[in-house]
C-alpha cells in the first residue's frame, strides 16, 4: 500500500518536472493576443464596431468582447477571428448578410467647398487638400471606412465600389458550368 | 551532370523524363496541311495596350493622327513596358477600352487603326551587323521591336535576355505540345532559316554552352527542317521529344532534356537554362534584319466548326470575328458560338468575336460540339488520384481541390497551389469532371487578392497610427503651451500693470488693427482677409521694432515686449469674450421664448440673433487670429535677435487665439444648453425648441467656418505666392462658397428635420 | 449574341466516375462466375438481393440528403459496393444478412460520412466486418465446394436456403455444409487454422480432402479468376499496380519467409495467396479509390500494409480471413501515410542541381 502511493508520487513528481521542463523548454513565443488580434482586423478603422479604430477592438476583444462586429471584415474575418479565438464564428452583428463590395471615398470636385472637414475626419490620412482647396482622396491609401461622409458638408463624397480590373479579376465566368452536384 | 556530359547524352538521343503527363488527340493534321497563307486586312484593328506580362506604354497618338506601319505607339521608360506597333497603315479612329484577350472579357484600352489599305511602312533602321555592335544597342532593338515572348506568357524578350548569369544551355522551344496548335511546326518548316538566324542572334547575346532544340516527335518535317537549317553548327541540337502533353511546357522541358529542376519562385535561369520560343527566335531575326517591329504573327485558325482551317499570318489587332469569316465558321456546328483562344488545354473561351488578336495569341480554335462536347456538371470526388498521376508537377490535385472548394487557402498554399502550372492535366483525366484547374485559378485569384488586402491592411494600420501619434503631439504641444501661457498669465497678474506707456501701445496697435481691419472691406472684390492679414502683419512688424527700438534696456526688453503683446492679446480676449457673451445672452434670451411662444417670429428671431453673434464671433475671431499670428511671422522675418521675446510673443498669440476659439466654442455651446432647459421645462411646443436648435445649428456652421476662415488666412500667410494667385479667381470662389454655404444650412435644416 | 465561356481545359479524357466503376464490375464477372461455378447459384441470389439494397437505401438518403439522386445513382458506385459485399459473404447467408450489411455499407459508412468520395472506410469490408462481428455463425457458414457437398443446389434451393433457411427438398443450410461422409466442411483457410491448433502440421492439414494438391478445391480458381479481372483492370488503367502488387508481394514474401522458416507450421505462399478473399481483396477490394491512399509512394505503402495485416490476422489472429480487417485498418493509416509520403513537388529540392 504505502510502496504503492510512493511510487504514484514519485510517478507524478517525475512527469511534473517533466511537464515542467517541457514547458519551459518548448516555449513558444507568441505575439500577444492583441496583436494577433489586430493583425487579422481589416484596418479600415471605420469605427463602426464601437471603437475608435482596429486596435481599440481588438484589445476589447481579447478582454472578451464579441467576435462578430466588425462589417468591413465580414464573414473573413469573423471566421479568422473565430479560429484565433477558439470560439464559435457568429453572424455579423447587426446582421446584414449582402455580401460586402469593397468601395472607396471619391470626392465630386467641382462641388467640394475645401472645408477640410473630411480630412479631419479620415483615420489614415487619405484624403489630401488645403483649406478653400478641392480635396481629393488618395485611392490607393482609402480604407472604404466611410467616416469622411458624415461630416461633409455639402455632401460631395460618395462611395464608390472598387471597380473590377483585370488585376483584381477572381476568375468569376458568370454562364460556366460549375455547378454542385453530389 | 556537367554539361558537356549532357549534351553528349542528348547527343546520343537519350533524354530524361518528366511525371505525369497526359496524351490527348493530337488533331493537328486540321491546320498542318497547308503553308501559312496571308489573310486580308480587317475594317479595323484593334491594338491591345498591354499585350504581355508586365506595364502598359504611355500612348503616343491622339485619335485622328495617321500613323504608318510600324510606327511605334505606345513608350515607356519603365523596364517592363513593351511598346506595341502600328500593323498597318491607317487613322486612329478612336483610343478607348475594347474587349480584351483575356479570359475575364474585361475591356481594356485599346488603339483603335481603321486601315487606310496602303501598307506604307514608317522607316525602318535594320542592323543587319549586329554583331558589331554592342549588345545593348541589340537588346535595346529588340526592346523597341515590342517583341515578348510568343510561346503563351508573353514575357517581355529583352528582361530575358539581359541575365547576367552564365547560360549553360538556350533551348529553343518548338514542342507545341498542345493538340490543333501547329502554328509553330509550319513556321519552322517554312522558315527554319529565319528561325536560325534569330538563334544566332540570341548567342551572341547569351553565349550559351550550347543550344538544344526541342520538338516533339510527332513533327518530323519540323525536325527535318531545322536539323538542315542548324546542320553547320555543331553546338546546335535539335532534340526531337517524345509526344506527351505538357512536355512544352517550360519547367517540364527543362526537366525532360536535362534532369533539372527550376527551384520554386526561380527562373530557368537558376538552373543555367534560358528558353525562346520558335516564333520569338523568329521576330528577332525580323527586328533586327529588317528592322520591323512585331507587327504580325502565325495564328493557327482551326477547328472543326472551320471549314477553312489552317495557319495566317495575321496583324496583331485583328478581331477574332474577322478570321471566322476568313475561315469559314460554320455556326451550326456549335449549338452555342465557342472560341477558344489558344489550345483546348490552356486556352480561354472568349466573351466575345470582338477580342483582338494579341503577341501571345497562337490559336484560335472553334471546335464543334461533336468534337470537343461541352463538359457535363461535376460530380463527387471519389479520391481516385488520376489527377495526381497525371500531375507533371507531383501536385496532389485533388487535396489542393479539397482546400480550394472549402476556402482553406492556407492549406490549399500548404499543398503548394503556388506550383501548379495550370496545364490542365488533372482536369483532362478526371472521371468526375471537376474542373480542377478553375478551383485553382480562383483559389489563386483569392490568395493574391488576399494578399494585396493585407498589404493593405498593414498600411492603413501604420498610417493610422502614425496619425495618432501626430495628433497626440499636437495634443501635447498644445497643452504645453497653454501650461506656459497659464504660467504666464499668472506672472502677470501679479505683476501690478502700472505701466501706462504699454497701455497706450497697446490701445494705439488695436486701434490701429482696428482700423486696419476695417479698411478692406471697403474694397469690393478683393480678399478682405487675405489683405488685412497682411496689412496686420505690416503694421505688426512695424509695432514690434518700435517695441524693441523703444525699449534699449534689455532688462526691460524682456519683461515689456510680451507684456505689450499680452495686454493686447489680453484685450482683445476680453472683447472676444465680452461679445460672445452678448451672444450667449441674446441667444438665450431668444432661444427661451420661442419656447414660450410658438410662431415663427421667434425662429426668425433667433436666426437674426445668431447672425449676429456670427458676425461678431467672426470679427472677433478674425481679430484675434489675425493680429498675433502676424505679431508673430514679423518678429522671424526681421530676425530680431532677442528670440526670447519674439517667442513669448508668440506664445502670447497663442493664447489669444485659444481664447478666442474658446469664446467662440462657448458661443456654441450655449445654444445648445439654451436647448435644453426649454426641453428641460417640458414645454409641449417641440417645433419651437425644434427651431431653435436649427438657429444654433447655423450659428454654429457659421462660426466655425469663419473660425476657419481664420485659420485658413494664417496658413496662407506662410505662403505669400499663393496669395497672388488666388485672387483672380477669389469672386468666382466666393459665389461658390456662398452656394456652398446655403447647400450646407439645407441640409443641416434637412437633418434637424428627419429625426422629428 | 452569347458565347459559352467555359475554363480551360476544354478538352476532357472520355472517361467517367460511372464508366469507371461498370468497368471495375465487368472484371469482377469471371471472378463471380467461377464462384458461382463452385459454390452454387446462392451467389446470384446474394446479388440480386445486395444490389437492390444499395440501390433503394442510396436513392432514398440522397433524397432524404436533398442531393440529385438520378444522377448519383448512375455512377454505379452503390453497385459496386453491393457486389463486393455479395461475393464476400457466404452464398447461402440468410437473407437478411446481406440486406443488413449493404444498408450498413450504404447509410451508415458511406451516406452518413458525406456519401461518395467522402468516407473514411471502405464500405463493403466495413460492411462484412460489422457482419462477422455480429454474426459469426451465419457469416462463417460457407458451404464447401458443390463437388465435395452431398446435395445439389440449384437455383430454387439457394434462392429458398436465402430466405427460408431450407432447400426445396427440405434440408437445413447445416445439411448443406456436410459432405457425402456427413462431415462439415470449412474453408481452406479455416481448416488449416482448426488443424493447427489441433496439433497438426501444415502438410498434414493438406492432406484433407477439402485440398486438392495443396490448394483448396474451387478457391484457387476463383483467386485466379480474379486475377485475370485485376490485370484487365491494371491493363485499362483503371486502377495502377501499385496497391495489389504491394499488397501480393508483402503477403507472399513473409509467407516465403515464414514458410522456410519453418513448413510445418506456416502455410505456403501459394496457399496464401490462392486462398480466401486474397485476390479479390487485391485488385478489387484494396484498390477502392475513396479509401485508398493517393500518391504513388502511399499507395505501396498501404499495400504492403494490407499485405502484412492479412498475414499476420491470418497467421496468429483470431479470424482465418482477413482482408477485410487489414483493409479497415489500413484505411485508418490512409490520411497518415498520405501525409507524409507527398510526392516531392516540382522545384521543391533541398541540395541537387
Amino acid at each position: 500500500m504505502i510502496t504503492a502511493l510512493i511510487i504514484l508520487a514519485l510517478l507524478a513528481l517525475g512527469f511534473g518536472l517533466l511537464l515542467g521542463y517541457a514547458a519551459l523548454r518548448f516555449k513558444v513565443e507568441g505575439d500577444p493576443l492583441v496583436e494577433q488580434i489586430d493583425a487579422l482586423l481589416p484596418q479600415t478603422q471605420c469605427g463602426q464596431c464601437g471603437y475608435p479604430g482596429c486596435r481599440p477592438y481588438a484589445e476589447a476583444i481579447a478582454n472578451g468582447d464579441e467576435i462578430n462586429k466588425c462589417p468591413p471584415g465580414g464573414e473573413a474575418t469573423i471566421k479568422n477571428l473565430a479560429d484565433l479565438m477558439g470560439v464559435e464564428a457568429k453572424p455579423l452583428h447587426g446582421g446584414s448578410t449582402e455580401p460586402e463590395v469593397k468601395k472607396v471615398a471619391f470626392i465630386r470636385e467641382d462641388e467640394c467647398i475645401g472645408c477640410t472637414k473630411c480630412i479631419q475626419a479620415c483615420p489614415v490620412d487619405a484624403i489630401v487638400g488645403a483649406t478653400r482647396q478641392m480635396h481629393t482622396v488618395i485611392t490607393s491609401e482609402c480604407t472604404g471606412c466611410d467616416l469622411c461622409v458624415e461630416p461633409c458638408p455639402v455632401d460631395c463624397i460618395d462611395m464608390v465600389p472598387i471597380k473590377t480590373g483585370i488585376t483584381n479579376w477572381r476568375w468569376d465566368l458568370n454562364p460556366i458550368a460549375i455547378k454542385q452536384v453530389d | 551532370m556537367s554539361m558537356e556530359s549532357l549534351f553528349n547524352r542528348l547527343k546520343a538521343g537519350r533524354l530524361f523524363s518528366f511525371p505525369g503527363g497526359v496524351k490527348p488527340p493530337e488533331r493537328k493534321a486540321l491546320s498542318n496541311q497547308t503553308a501559312i497563307a496571308a489573310l486580308p486586312l480587317p475594317d479595323k484593328l484593334f491594338v491591345s495596350l498591354k499585350q504581355h506580362i508586365g506595364v502598359e506604354g504611355k500612348v503616343q497618338v491622339k485619335e485622328g493622327d495617321k500613323v504608318l506601319k510600324g510606327q511605334v505607339l505606345t513608350a515607356s521608360p519603365n523596364p517592363f513596358a513593351v511598346p506595341v506597333h502600328a500593323p498597318t497603315s491607317g487613322t486612329v479612329t478612336r483610343i478607348g477600352l475594347h474587349a480584351a484577350a483575356h479570359p475575364s472579357g474585361l475591356p481594356e484600352q485599346t488603339i483603335e487603326i481603321t486601315p487606310d489599305g496602303l501598307g506604307q511602312w514608317t522607316t525602318l533602321s535594320p542592323i543587319p551587323n549586329y554583331a558589331q555592335l554592342p549588345k545593348m544597342k541589340i537588346i535595346e532593338a529588340i526592346c523597341n521591336a515590342g517583341i515578348s515572348g510568343m510561346g503563351g506568357a508573353g514575357f517581355p524578350t529583352h528582361l530575358k535576355i539581359s541575365s547576367k548569369k552564365d547560360v549553360e544551355f538556350l533551348i529553343i522551344n518548338g514542342v507545341e505540345c498542345e493538340p490543333y496548335i501547329t502554328a509553330d511546326d509550319r513556321l519552322m518548316r517554312e522558315h527554319a532559316w529565319q528561325i536560325r538566324q534569330g538563334i544566332d542572334i540570341l548567342v551572341h547575346l547569351l553565349n550559351p554552352g550550347a543550344v538544344l532544340i526541342a520538338i516533339e516527335e510527332n513533327k518530323p518535317e519540323a525536325i527535318d527542317a531545322m536539323r538542315v537549317a542548324c546542320k553547320d553548327q555543331s553546338r546546335y541540337l535539335v532534340c526531337p521529344i517524345p509526344t506527351r502533353y505538357p512536355a512544352g511546357g517550360e519547367k517540364q522541358l527543362i526537366q525532360n532534356l536535362l534532369d533539372r529542376e527550376v527551384p520554386r519562385k526561380g527562373l530557368p535561369i537558376d538552373v543555367g537554362v534560358i528558353m525562346q520560343n520558335v516564333g520569338t527566335c523568329y521576330a528577332i531575326a525580323d527586328a533586327i534584319f529588317s528592322g520591323k517591329p512585331l507587327i504580325e504573327r502565325v495564328v493557327t485558325l482551326t477547328g472543326e466548326s472551320l471549314q477553312a482551317p489552317g495557319n495566317y499570318w495575321v496583324p496583331l489587332g485583328t478581331p477574332v470575328y474577322h478570321l471566322l469569316n476568313q475561315a469559314k465558321y460554320v455556326s451550326s456546328l456549335q449549338q452555342k458560338k465557342r472560341i477558344i483562344m489558344g489550345g483546348p488545354m490552356m486556352g480561354f473561351t472568349l466573351h466575345t468575336d470582338l477580342a483582338p488578336v494579341v503577341k501571345t495569341s497562337n490559336c484560335v480554335l472553334v471546335p464543334s460540339d461533336q468534337a470537343m462536347p461541352l463538359p457535363p456538371d461535376e460530380q463527387s470526388c471519389i479520391r481516385c488520384a488520376a489527377c495526381a498521376d497525371a500531375c507533371p508537377a507531383s501536385l496532389l490535385p485533388q487535396q489542393l481541390y479539397w482546400h480550394a472548394k472549402a476556402n482553406e487557402l492556407e492549406r490549399a498554399q500548404d499543398f503548394n497551389l503556388f506550383d501548379c502550372i495550370e496545364c490542365g492535366a488533372c482536369a483532362y483525366v478526371c472521371p468526375s469532371d471537376i474542373p480542377l484547374v478553375h478551383y485553382y485559378r480562383r483559389a489563386k485569384a483569392d490568395i493574391r487578392i488576399q494578399e494585396q488586402e493585407k498589404q493593405k491592411s498593414d498600411k492603413a494600420r501604420q498610417r493610422f497610427e502614425a496619425r495618432n501619434a501626430r495628433l497626440e503631439r499636437e495634443a501635447e504641444e498644445r497643452k504645453a503651451k497653454h501650461a506656459e501661457a497659464a504660467e504666464r498669465r499668472r506672472q502677470a497678474m501679479q505683476q501690478p500693470a502700472d505701466n501706462p506707456q504699454d497701455k497706450i501701445a497697446a490701445a494705439l496697435a488695436r486701434v490701429q488693427a482696428k482700423k486696419q481691419a476695417a479698411q478692406p472691406d471697403a474694397v469690393p472684390e478683393a480678399n478682405e482677409d487675405k489683405v488685412a492679414a497682411a496689412i496686420a502683419r505690416a503694421k505688426a512688424k512695424r509695432e514690434a521694432q518700435q517695441a524693441q527700438t523703444g525699449e534699449p534696456a534689455k532688462a526691460s526688453a524682456l519683461a515689456d515686449d510680451p507684456k505689450k503683446a499680452q495686454v493686447a492679446s489680453a484685450i482683445a480676449r476680453a472683447k472676444a469674450k465680452r461679445e460672445a457673451q452678448q451672444a450667449q445672452t441674446t441667444e438665450t434670451v431668444e432661444s427661451a421664448s420661442p419656447a414660450a411662444s410658438d410662431d415663427a417670429e421667434a425662429a426668425k428671431k433667433a436666426r437674426v440673433a445668431a447672425a449676429v453673434a456670427r458676425a461678431k464671433a467672426k470679427r472677433d475671431a478674425e481679430k484675434a487670429d489675425d493680429a498675433p499670428e502676424s505679431d508673430a511671422q514679423p518678429a522671424e522675418n526681421a530676425q530680431i535677435d532677442d528670440a526670447d521675446a519674439a517667442k513669448k510673443a508668440r506664445v502670447a498669440a497663442a493664447v489669444a487665439k485659444a481664447k478666442a476659439k474658446r469664446d467662440a466654442e462657448k458661443a456654441d455651446d450655449a445654444p445648445e444648453s439654451d436647448a435644453q432647459p426649454a426641453e428641460n421645462a417640458q414645454i409641449d411646443d417641440v417645433d419651437a425648441a425644434k427651431k431653435a436648435r436649427v438657429a444654433a445649428a447655423l450659428a454654429k456652421a457659421k462660426a466655425k467656418r469663419d473660425a476657419e476662415k481664420a485659420a485658413s488666412t494664417t496658413e496662407t500667410n506662410h505662403q505669400p505666392d499663393d496669395i497672388t494667385q488666388v485672387d483672380d479667381a477669389e469672386a468666382a470662389k466666393r459665389a461658390r462658397v456662398k452656394a456652398a454655404v446655403a447647400r450646407a444650412k439645407a441640409k443641416k435644416a434637412q437633418q434637424q428635420d428627419d429625426p422629428s | 449574341m452569347t458565347f459559352k465561356v467555359a475554363s480551360s481545359p476544354h478538352q476532357h479524357a472520355m472517361r467517367n466516375t460511372a464508366g469507371l466503376m461498370r468497368l471495375v464490375i465487368y472484371c469482377a464477372v469471371p471472378g463471380i462466375v467461377v464462384q458461382g461455378y463452385f459454390f452454387g447459384w446462392g451467389i446470384l441470389v446474394q446479388l440480386i438481393l445486395a444490389v437492390l439494397t444499395a440501390l433503394v437505401s442510396e436513392g432514398v438518403f440522397l433524397a432524404l440528403r436533398k442531393r440529385n439522386f438520378e444522377r448519383a445513382l448512375g455512377d454505379y458506385s452503390a453497385v459496386l459496393t453491393a457486389i463486393l459485399l455479395a461475393i464476400s459473404i457466404p452464398p447461402l447467408a440468410p437473407w437478411w444478412i446481406v440486406v443488413l450489411g449493404t444498408f450498413f455499407a450504404i447509410v451508415i459508412v458511406k451516406q452518413l460520412y458525406g456519401g461518395l468520395g467522402n468516407n473514411l472506410f471502405n464500405p463493403a469490408m466495413a460492411a462484412y466486418v460489422m457482419l462477422l462481428i455480429s454474426f459469426p455463425v451465419q457469416m462463417t457458414a460457407w458451404a464447401p465446394v458443390q463437388a465435395l457437398t452431398q446435395f445439389s443446389v440449384n437455383l430454387a434451393d439457394a434462392a429458398s436456403v436465402v430466405f427460408t433457411g431450407f432447400t426445396t427438398d427440405g434440408y437445413s443450410l447445416g445439411q448443406l455444409q456436410t459432405n457425402i461422409d456427413g462431415v462439415t466442411l470449412a474453408t481452406p483457410l479455416d481448416q488449416v487454422r482448426t488443424d493447427l491448433t489441433l496439433g497438426l502440421t501444415y502438410h498434414e492439414s493438406l492432406q484433407n480432402e477439402i485440398f486438392n494438391h495443396g490448394m483448396g478445391i474451387g478457391w484457387a480458381w476463383v483467386n485466379l479468376a480474379y486475377l485475370l479481372g485485376g490485370l484487365v483492370l491494371i491493363k485499362t488503367r483503371a486502377i495502377n499496380w501499385h496497391i495489389p502488387g504491394a499488397m501480393l508481394g508483402t503477403l507472399a514474401a513473409i509467407a516465403a519467409v515464414m514458410y522456410a522458416t519453418d513448413a510445418s507450421i506456416y502455410a505456403s505462399p501459394a496457399f496464401h495467396l490462392f486462398s480466401g478473399a486474397a485476390m479479390l481483396g487485391a485488385f478489387f477490394i484494396a484498390t477502392d479509390p475513396v479509401s485508398a491512399a493517393t500518391s504513388n509512394k502511399g499507395r505501396l505503402v498501404y499495400g504492403a500494409g494490407i499485405g502484412l495485416w492479412v498475414y499476420l490476422i491470418r497467421t496468429f489472429g483470431g479470424y482465418p480471413d482477413a482482408v477485410a480487417f487489414a483493409v479497415l485498418i489500413m484505411n485508418m493509416a490512409v490520411p497518415l501515410i498520405d501525409y507524409y509520403l507527398k510526392p516531392r513537388v516540382y522545384g521543391h529540392w533541398s541540395k541537387r542541381r
